[in-house]
């Protein structure tokens, strides 16, 4: 809503300036999104009277005109504009004025003529975009008096920046309410007398959805004078408030709005078919618009209709056919209360939006309609004329909107704002507000205004005493609730932890977007059905993804683009699967590296990420889900295949035998088609796997020593160590200390086929020193066990 | 007094004497004791000579010898400790190291900048005493608006503002969900925080489709506003680390009333007025208010026993705020060179 900062002030004029009363709305709820001066800076410009035109001895389009302007001799102006006539009013740049941007008037000849000055047009003075010649002034303009001041130019145009349940401040008698509140000023309100009927026409209405409709208030106005002009006062208010001057019929149903809140709607009375239904749309009927849009109604449509067929958009936009034309002599003017909930979300579903939906989708005061009437009747025949019929108000009394009163108890009030108001100055705010209180025990029984469709619940009515008495004077308060925290168990997966663990181990956390490419996710799950955005934002994000691998892939190969080649990366987050049972949402971790384990550097050689240094990091996260830190004991790694994957290097991981993550190589064909450079490893773990670690438990440190075995075996290249780590720890027992793989060998000596581990065992027994024999026994049983096993042979 | 036996222990101590000193190393020096002083060496030797002499002069010529073999054995130490010392001198100097080098091994990672922000906003919070809960981020209509008591036609719930998967499933549009959950699920007293993705439709120079808030709710039976502007006043000071200046403006939310946008004192221009600010001198941050009955309805929660505040904020924009991040693209952009500066 924009307006006149003068217009308000016509109506409440606190004594601050235009500075404070901006602050003052927007501490009042009521934001001011910017204060513009209402004309641009110039001076020199006078009301000047045309008293004589000549043609100009040289210059066909060139007039030669005499402007008085005071009682000093009348200049000598050449003015270039068709429309300049003797006897008009007109804006005068005299020597020494500067216009806007900056013009300066001086003294000029024009062909051979001299102009002491410049008729302006509006668009000269910054009033308007465009004009066609200059700008004509009332009669009543004081011939001489400074433009500038008479028109009161130098005014402020306010913006303010409405919330959605606040459509009774979107006028000016809204606003002036409000801030004769917030000062405690005077409000003078308008005076608008009714006007009495001139002749006795009537117009038929029928209210065919009174719930839609529960008031339609119309007259009829003969004999308009279709040559008139709107006044330049309310023009110049009009384009304060941001609207256009159109026409005087328009122009006065758009002021009333601006003024009093109240869209209102004017037909050309010869073009309406024998009466009024305000009655849903039938599905299919057609509308052509005001604004030339052909639209096909859809059946919840509210239309004003004739016998012909639908007129209007109710409270949304008229159509063209019973449009006000430059020939209308008769018209009826509209001024109809429509109930929000059929109002909410039509306009848009049409495409549209008007300063007429706005308000009735924000809710109009249903009290206004024939105080609207009146005031847009004054206006009219003030303005074109013509004779008025009586206002026809038509209403549906069950379906108006009824005002209960509500309970205001002072104890309340003090509880929820933290600070106790004196009952005076509640009341006096309240009234002032516009409501009506009637004292009760401990408080009041309040009225609100039937403008105000955002006051339902007690708090409401507290709010607004915060609101006005200001929410700066609420303190500031320190006393701690005694809401009592929960604390979280010690075993619990920390979510912070794994973050940083990863960024330790030189991992860069990023953050994607949760919907992905359909195209780039089908590379990685082909066949996978992911959730579909109804509306997405482009197509290249119109799914929700299904593994945060899409997602890290886009961003490795966005970053070796770039010259990024060596990325180490992770996410967290949910991913989205869709199942039989239902959409899961599950918080997974997942990462991704693709060049060196280490950045760059002196003195060794670069190693390029394979699956089992990517493997360690996996360990370590999983380890934090694991009893003193051991990831083997209950997680366990085993070959799997997935499209995405190689599928010699890949790894699903189990917790407790059920799947809670994969690892591996992206298949080398994927990652050609991604134009990554190098091989990518991915890994993604669930959340939820993570987090049932159990306390740790001590166990005594033996004070025995230990003793290390090293053996060198020879299985076939098949035989996962896994497999074999744990026959040897099945059969060594609680001796078994550790196990230590340290080398995995093939080629040489080794015959084709096969591999040789090297296993150090270390075995240690809690109660005594282990002697050679018990040794050599353990070695050997293991060693018989992996051959019957593994067919494992000691290598030469 | 000169040697008088004959036997030139005089002439061997000097040629020992002078072997020692011009040993070179340890080794030199070994051979050099061996050389005079071992089994065989040629001071022993002397010693075994003894007996060739006359019975009278034997005990002076072994004191002789004796006096020599300890000459030579002092020596021998004397130098050793030299070239020990000489040769600890040349190990060091040979170990030299230019310390300015880099060192070796994994360097380390960092979190994404939102990532630091909320684990920020997470601990001035859990010292306050709220608790971290989450939620869907694939909500219902039910929970993302109804429940929040945001009407059917309220714009927010338009098409061009939210995603929907169909009619009743949404990706929410805030945070402000999960006071439905908890409410729901747990009885008050509440004191929780509730991070989270975000979605909107809105992608253009200052919004992207999906970003961060987080949301704040108690409930408890002796709430003010007067708590809420305590709570928050402390946490936007702690946060930015200063004392700012806090203004709470009336606004409107349909799940709290009073509700009021916070605007900090900018911390571009500490007021005065900047391009960040738009000149006002003031930066939105936050938006809260007291609990609407009608939401303590839906969950069920009695409104007459139960009060409550909550909050809601955006975390790119602190974050924006607090690190001097001028575009909000970049965060999703995830370029390795922009996410490194907050490593």
């Amino acid at each position: 809503m924009r307006f006149s900062e003068s217009w308000l002030r016509e109506w409440v004029n606190p004594p601050v300036d235009s500075r404070t009363l901006a602050d003052q709305l927007s501490m009042a709820g009521l934001e001011v999104d910017s204060a513009t001066a209402a004309a641009p800076a110039f001076h020199g410009v006078l009301v000047g009277l045309v008293t004589q035109v000549e043609p100009h001895p040289d210059a066909a389009k060139l007039r030669v005109c005499t402007v008085e302007v005071a009682a000093a001799a009348p200049l000598q102006v050449i003015c270039g504009a068709a429309n300049v006539a003797a006897g008009q009013r007109v804006p005068v740049a005299t020597i020494g004025a500067v216009l806007p941007g900056d013009v300066k008037i001086k003294r000029a000849k024009l062909r051979g003529v001299e102009s002491f000055g410049m008729i302006c047009s509006a668009v000269e003075l910054g009033l308007a975009e465009t004009s066609s010649g200059i700008l004509p002034l009332p009669m009543e303009a004081p011939i001489g008096a400074d433009f500038r001041a008479w028109l009161g130019l130098d005014d402020v145009c306010i913006e303010v920046d409405l919330t959605p349940d606040r459509g009774d401040c979107l006028s000016i008698a809204g606003l002036a309410r409000e801030v004769a509140a917030i000062n405690r000023t005077d409000l003078t309100p308008l005076a608008a007398a009714p006007v009495a009927p001139a002749i006795d026409a009537h117009f038929p209405v029928r209210l065919e959805a009174p719930a839609a409709c529960p008031r339609y208030a119309c007259r009829i106005i003969r004999g308009i004078d279709p040559s008139a002009e709107t006044p330049l006062w309310m023009r110049e208010r009009l384009r304060r408030g941001g609207v256009r001057s159109i026409s005087p019929v328009v122009d006065v149903t758009n002021y009333v709005m601006l003024e009093l809140g109240q869209p209102m709607h004017g037909f050309d009375l010869g073009r309406l078919d024998q009466e009024i239904r305000v009655r849903l749309a039938e599905a299919g009927e057609q509308l052509t618009l005001l604004n030339g849009d052909d639209i096909v109604l859809r059946p919840d449509t509210l239309v004003i209709a004739d016998a012909a067929g639908p007129v209007a958009l109710a409270g949304i936009m008229g159509g063209s056919r019973t449009a006000v034309a430059d020939d209308t002599r008769d018209i009826l003017l509209e001024s109809a209360y429509f109930a929000p909930a059929q109002i909410a979300g039509k306009a848009r579903a049409y495409g549209l939006h008007t300063d007429s939906s706005h308000r009735f989708e924000r809710g109009v005061d249903p009290g206004l309609q024939v105080q609207a009437m009146e005031r847009a009747t004054r206006l009219l025949l003030d303005c074109v004329g013509g004779q008025p019929g009586p206002v026809v108000n038509v209403l549906a009394p069950d379906h108006l909107p009824q005002r209960a009163p509500l309970m205001l108890r002072t104890a309340r009030c003090t509880q929820i704002l933290g600070l106790e108001i004196p009952v005076e100055t509640i009341a006096d705010l309240l009234a002032r507000l516009g409501m009506d209180l009637e004292s009760v025990a401990g408080g009041w029984r309040v009225t609100p205004p039937s403008a105000r469709f955002d006051l339902i619940h007690e708090v409401d009515l507290i709010a607004d005493v915060g609101r006005i008495h200001g929410y700066e004077r609420i303190p500031v308060s320190h006393t701690s609730s005694a809401a009592v925290t929960k604390g979280t168990p010690e075993a619990a997966f920390e979510l912070d932890r794994a973050r940083l663990l990863l960024v330790d181990r030189g991992f860069q956390e990023v953050i994607t977007y949760s919907f992905v490419s359909p195209e780039l996710q089908a590379r990685i799950e082909p066949g996978a059905e992911p959730l579909v955005l109804a509306n997405p934002i482009s197509a290249d994000l119109s799914v929700m993804r299904l593994s945060l691998w899409s997602g890290l892939l886009h961003t490795a190969r966005y970053n070796q683009a770039r010259q990024q080649e060596r990325v180490r990366i992770f996410e967290t987050g949910l991913r989205f699967r869709p199942g039989l049972d239902g959409l899961r949402q599950e918080a997974v971790i997942g990462g991704l590296v693709i060049g060196s384990v280490d950045a760059e550097q002196w003195g060794q050689p670069a190693c390029p990420a394979d699956f089992f240094t990517l493997k360690a990091d996996v360990e370590a996260l999983l380890a934090l889900g694991t009893v003193g830190g051991v990831a083997g004991s209950s997680f366990r790694f085993v070959p799997a295949s997935h499209p995405a994957l190689h599928p010699g290097q890949s790894a699903l991981i189990e917790r407790d035998g059920h799947p809670v993550g994969l690892m591996g190589m992206l298949h080398p064909t994927l990652a050609a088609g991604l134009d990554l450079h190098g091989d990518a490893f991915l890994f993604e773990v669930e959340q939820a796997a993570l987090g049932t670690g159990t306390l740790p438990r001590f166990a005594p440190i033996s004070r025995f020593p230990a003793i290390r075995r090293d053996l060198a075996i020879v299985v076939d290249a098949a035989v996962a160590f896994g497999d074999i780590a744990a026959c040897i720890r099945a059969t060594a027992s609680d001796l078994l200390r550790d196990l230590v793989l340290f080398d995995v060998y093939a080629g040489g000596t080794i015959d084709s086929g096969r591999k040789s581990l090297a296993l150090g065992l270390i075995l240690q027994a809690s109660s005594q020193t282990l002697t050679d024999q018990t040794v050599d026994e353990t070695i050997a049983r293991v060693l018989d066990r992996l051959a019957s096993e593994f067919g494992a042979r000691l290598r030469d | 007094m000169p040697e008088q036996t004959g036997l030139g222990i005089d002439a061997l101590r000097a040629a020992a004497l002078a072997a020692i000193d011009d040993a070179a190393d340890l080794a030199q020096l070994d051979q050099v004791r061996v050389r005079f002083l071992g089994k065989s060496g040629e001071l022993t030797a002397l010693l075994k000579q003894l007996g060739t002499l006359p019975k009278e002069e034997r005990p002076a010529a072994g004191q002789w010898i004796n006096q020599a073999k300890d000459a030579l054995q002092q020596a021998l130490d004397a130098r050793k400790v030299v070239l020990d010392q000489a040769a600890l001198m040349a190990r060091l100097g040979a170990e030299c190291i230019d310390v300015t080098l880099p060192g070796r091994g994994q360097q380390s990672g960092g979190l994404h900048p939102v990532t630091r922000t909320l684990r920020r906003i997470e601990r001035l919070f859990a010292n306050a005493g709220f608790a971290v809960v989450e939620g869907p981020e694939v909500e219902s209509v039910y929970h993302n608006f109804e429940a929040l008591n945001i009407p059917e036609h309220h714009p927010a719930r338009a098409m061009h503002d939210t995603f929907y998967f169909d009619a009743d499933r949404l990706l929410r549009t805030h945070t402000s969900p999960v006071q439905i959950r908890v409410m729901t699920e747990q009885a008050p007293p509440l004191k929780v925080i509730a991070p989270g993705r975000v979605y909107r439709c809105d992608s253009d120079l200052t919004h992207t489709p999906m970003f961060h808030q987080v949301e704040g709710l108690l409930v408890d039976e002796q709430v003010s506003f007067a708590d809420l502007k305590g709570v928050l006043y402390d946490f936007l000071s702690s946060f930015f680390e200063r004392d700012l200046k806090l203004r709470f403006r009336p606004s409107y939310f349909p799940f709290t009333e009073p509700s009021a946008e916070v605007d900090i004192q900018c911390v571009m221009c500490g007021g005065a007025g900047c391009r960040v600010c738009k000149h006002t001198g003031w930066l939105e941050v936050l938006g809260c208010g007291m609990v609407y009955p009608e939401v303590f309805r839906h969950v069920g929660i009695d409104p007459d026993r139960y009060l409550g505040y909550a909050f809601g904020m955006g975390v790119e924009r602190l974050a924006m705020l607090r690190y001097g991040i001028d575009d909000i693209r970049l965060y999703f952009e995830n370029d390795l060179r922009f996410l490194r500066q907050f490593a």
